[in-house]
């Protein structure tokens, strides 16, 4: 008694032990009322019935640098499909010797992603260094230059044709986007309603028609005895589709921009293109760079349906392995792989999207 | 005193002028280009001797599809393979819509659920589907069919009555009996009565302030009616159940592998968006509106009904809606694994007849159909739900 009185002897006591520490957490996040209880105990039966088979197939009885026979007997994943074939799946038909090629452009690309993911690096000298490195990355891969064996783009394949025609496709693409978005607002009546024809015609069809147009219509609007190499004509494709959807994007960063900035530049006597070039597009192009990193990241993924038109990108590359006697019957390993490598890129474009959107935004 | 006139805009510098010269500039461009394109496209045609129009509908087709829900064989014209095609986009788009929604929305609940395991997998899921490219996964669940699973003999039977084999998935259905089409115009006739009693009900609380249990009234109708039906039919309950014959399954319903593969692919794609799509919608009520609405003393259903849902679907609907357009878009990858949708069929129009000009024109057309009637209906949806901002 004398003790609880006294304020120098008074004993601290502490909550009960099952509501704070390991045990308290287990109990507020796991076990709270009857019916979380349940859901927690279903979901974890379902992972014990899942995960351990997954693992024990795909790395415990996996073979990993073995021949297909070797493979049939072990009955675990044959990552071997991989290790085998993975000059073939990454680099298409793409000589042999100078692979080293287009894994070089594919390093100066990650190289220039991972430096420009600061934003402190983002001056003038950042543009120069992506201009010279996709005429780099360009020159790498067709050669012809300075001593490089010249490579005809019908033996491009694998990865770097993924990356090509996303990475080349989101380029010359924002430029005819913003043009497109400037005249969807334009006061302009003619102007206007082709690019409100134009943008909403292209997002109302799925990107394999386009590509079919490709593949199929292109060759009739040139004139006789002129063709486009089928790379090129893709290319021109996803241009064309992905300009429709950045055209949209960048309309919301222009509605983003308050009207008074609009009536400002004007009241300072500066012109449509001077108004647009110093005043609005620079604070409209800063709102959309998260939404634009989006359309990176959905450009990545559907370039993978040129597939469809037979270009060998990394997919087809894939497939082409798996329609070896050798190798058939592989392809979770080999499909697996490959989502591997499109969930990683994608992975770390969209978390980098979130965080860029959380540095941008002034408001409170 | 002294005015000077004012000076002279010379009509370089007079925005109505230039106005007008950019648009004469645009409509020159344009022109021009597709006078260019159309006059190689006409030579061209001349040249190969491809005839033009829309005649090969009459024509015979002469190519086999795999499955339709109209009767349709090679001797059949192109028109008639066209519509086949078409009903098998719809019908893949339509329930892949259903199961989407459905999907989408648990996931997107469970990702803002208190429990901590539910809410990291629904995370994990949400991240991992979207990060995939569709094509991709769909060749999976195509190779799943073809290579993983096993022969009709050792199908897979993971419910009584449903099998699961490199032959696709075949499961029992009711014996067809008349009672079914009984309670199904028992439904019907059901539907059209909650709509009136829902019409009656806002009417009567409009005048005096008292609530009709609508939900509860329109869910027994709408269950009980065509339950009664069925049983004053004879409640017949004999089940077509499929049976291994041979090499394969004689009777219930089989879906092709190809049909479940793009099914399961759209699905398991779409939803994660869906998802996305919910929890954001959830999210934008503030918590402020619940506690309100309860302290004015609405029980907890009525708080989800009259206060959070109005709310949030007015955030989610618009996303929502573009997203299931896209499933929709995206079946067209059907034509990769064989499936024969709309665009897989003209594909093969294409490439007997040699018209590509029609052939990609007709699929924009039918895609183009889908999506404008989607914006006009958002557009309405938009108005009525609008916010009225004094």
């Amino acid at each position: 008694m004398e003790d609880t009185l006294h304020p120098n002897t008074t004993k601290e006591i502490k909550p009960p032990v099952i509501n704070i520490g390991i045990i308290g957490w287990i109990r507020a996040n796991l076990f709270n009322g009857w019916f979380n209880t349940l859901l927690t105990l279903v979901f974890a039966y379902v992972l014990f019935l899942t995960v351990p088979p997954f693992i024990n197939w795909a790395l415990i009885n996996s073979s990993w640098f073995t021949t297909s026979e070797e493979c049939k007997a072990s009955g675990g994943a044959c990552w071997s499909v991989v290790t085998t074939n993975i000059r073939f799946m990454l680099f298409g038909f793409y000589p042999h010797a100078l692979q080293w090629r287009p894994l070089l452009a594919i390093v100066i690309l990650i190289a220039l992603l991972i430096y420009s993911r600061n934003r402190n690096h983002w001056r003038k000298s950042l543009a120069y260094a992506w201009a010279i490195g996709l005429f780099t990355m360009g020159l790498l891969l067709k050669g012809g230059l300075f001593g490089l064996e010249s490579v005809e783009s019908t033996k491009w394949g694998g990865l770097p044709l993924t990356l090509l025609l996303s990475v080349f496709g989101l380029t010359a693409a924002y430029p005819v986007g913003i043009i497109l978005a400037l005249g969807r607002q334009s006061k302009m009546p003619i102007v206007k309603s082709f690019c409100v024809i134009y943008i909403e015609l292209i997002r109302g069809v799925p990107l394999i028609s386009l590509l079919f147009m490709s593949s199929v219509v292109f060759p009739l609007f040139l004139p006789e005895g002129m063709t486009i190499n089928p790379i090129l004509r893709a290319q021109v494709a996803i241009i064309m589709f992905t300009a429709a959807y950045i055209a949209e994007v960048v309309r919301g960063g222009l509605q983003g921009v308050d009207k008074g900035q609009y009536e400002a530049a004007q009241s300072l006597g500066l012109n449509y293109f001077q108004s647009m070039r110093r005043i609005i597009l620079p604070q409209a192009l800063k709102i959309v760079i998260p939404p634009s990193v989006s359309i990176l990241i959905s450009a990545f993924k559907d370039t993978s349906l040129v597939v469809i038109i037979a270009l060998y990108d990394l997919l087809k590359t894939t497939q082409t392995t798996l329609t070896d006697p050798k190798w058939m019957g592989y392809s979770s390993e080999a499909y697996i792989f490959v989502a591997l490598i499109y969930f990683v890129c994608c992975f770390f474009m969209s978390n980098y999207s979130r965080k860029l959107e959380k540095e941008l935004d002034t408001s409170l | 005193m002294q005015t000077t006139a004012p000076e002279k805009i010379p009509f370089f510098r007079d925005p109505t002028k230039l106005a007008i010269f950019y648009q004469f500039l645009t409509v020159l461009g344009v022109g021009l280009l597709s006078y260019y394109l159309i006059s190689n496209t006409l030579a061209n045609l001349e040249r190969q001797s491809i005839s033009t129009g829309f005649g090969f509908f009459d024509r015979e087709a002469a190519f086999e599809i795999g499955e339709s829900f109209i009767e349709y064989s090679a001797a059949d014209s192109y028109g008639r393979a066209l519509a086949v095609g078409f009903l098998n986009t719809l019908s893949v788009s339509f329930i892949g819509i259903i199961l989407t929604v459905i999907l989408g929305t648990f996931i997107g609940v469970a990702r803002l659920s208190t429990n901590w395991l539910v809410a990291k997998l629904s995370a994990a899921y949400i991240e991992f589907f979207q990060d995939i490219p569709i094509l991709l996964q769909l060749f999976f669940w195509y190779a799943f069919f073809y290579e993983i699973l096993p022969s009709p003999r050792q199908a897979l039977n993971p419910l009584p009555g449903l099998f699961l084999c490199n032959r696709g998935l075949i499961f029992g259905v009711p014996e067809w009996h008349s009672a079914f089409l009984y309670g199904g115009i028992a439904f019907l006739i059901g539907l059209i009565v909650v709509y009136f009693i829902k019409k009656w009900a806002a009417k009567r609380q409009a005048a005096t302030g008292l609530i009709f249990p609508t939900a509860k009234v329109s869910v027994a109708i709408l269950l009980g009616l065509p339950v009664l039906v069925w049983f004053l039919s004879g409640a017949p309950t004999a089940m077509n159940i499929p049976s291994l014959k041979g090499f394969n399954f004689k009777g219930g319903v089989s879906i092709s592998p190809e049909f479940t593969a793009l099914l399961l692919g759209l699905v398991l794609y779409t939803a994660a968006f869906v998802a996305e799509v919910v929890r954001a919608g959830i999210q934008s009520v503030s918590k402020g509106q619940k506690e309100a609405a309860l302290s004015i003393g609405l029980r907890p259903g009525q708080v989800l009904n009259l206060v959070i849902l109005p709310q949030a679907l007015r955030v989610i609907v618009p996303p929502l809606t573009s997203q299931l357009l896209n499933l929709t878009k995206n079946s067209s990858l059907a034509v990769a694994i064989g499936y024969p949708d709309f665009v897989s069929v003209a594909g093969t129009t294409i490439n007997q007849t040699g018209q590509a000009i029609e052939g990609v024109a007709l699929i924009m057309i039918v895609y183009l159909i889908f999506s404008l009637s989607t914006s006009a209906y958002m557009n309405w949806y938009n108005k009525k739900i609008a916010l009225v901002e004094r």
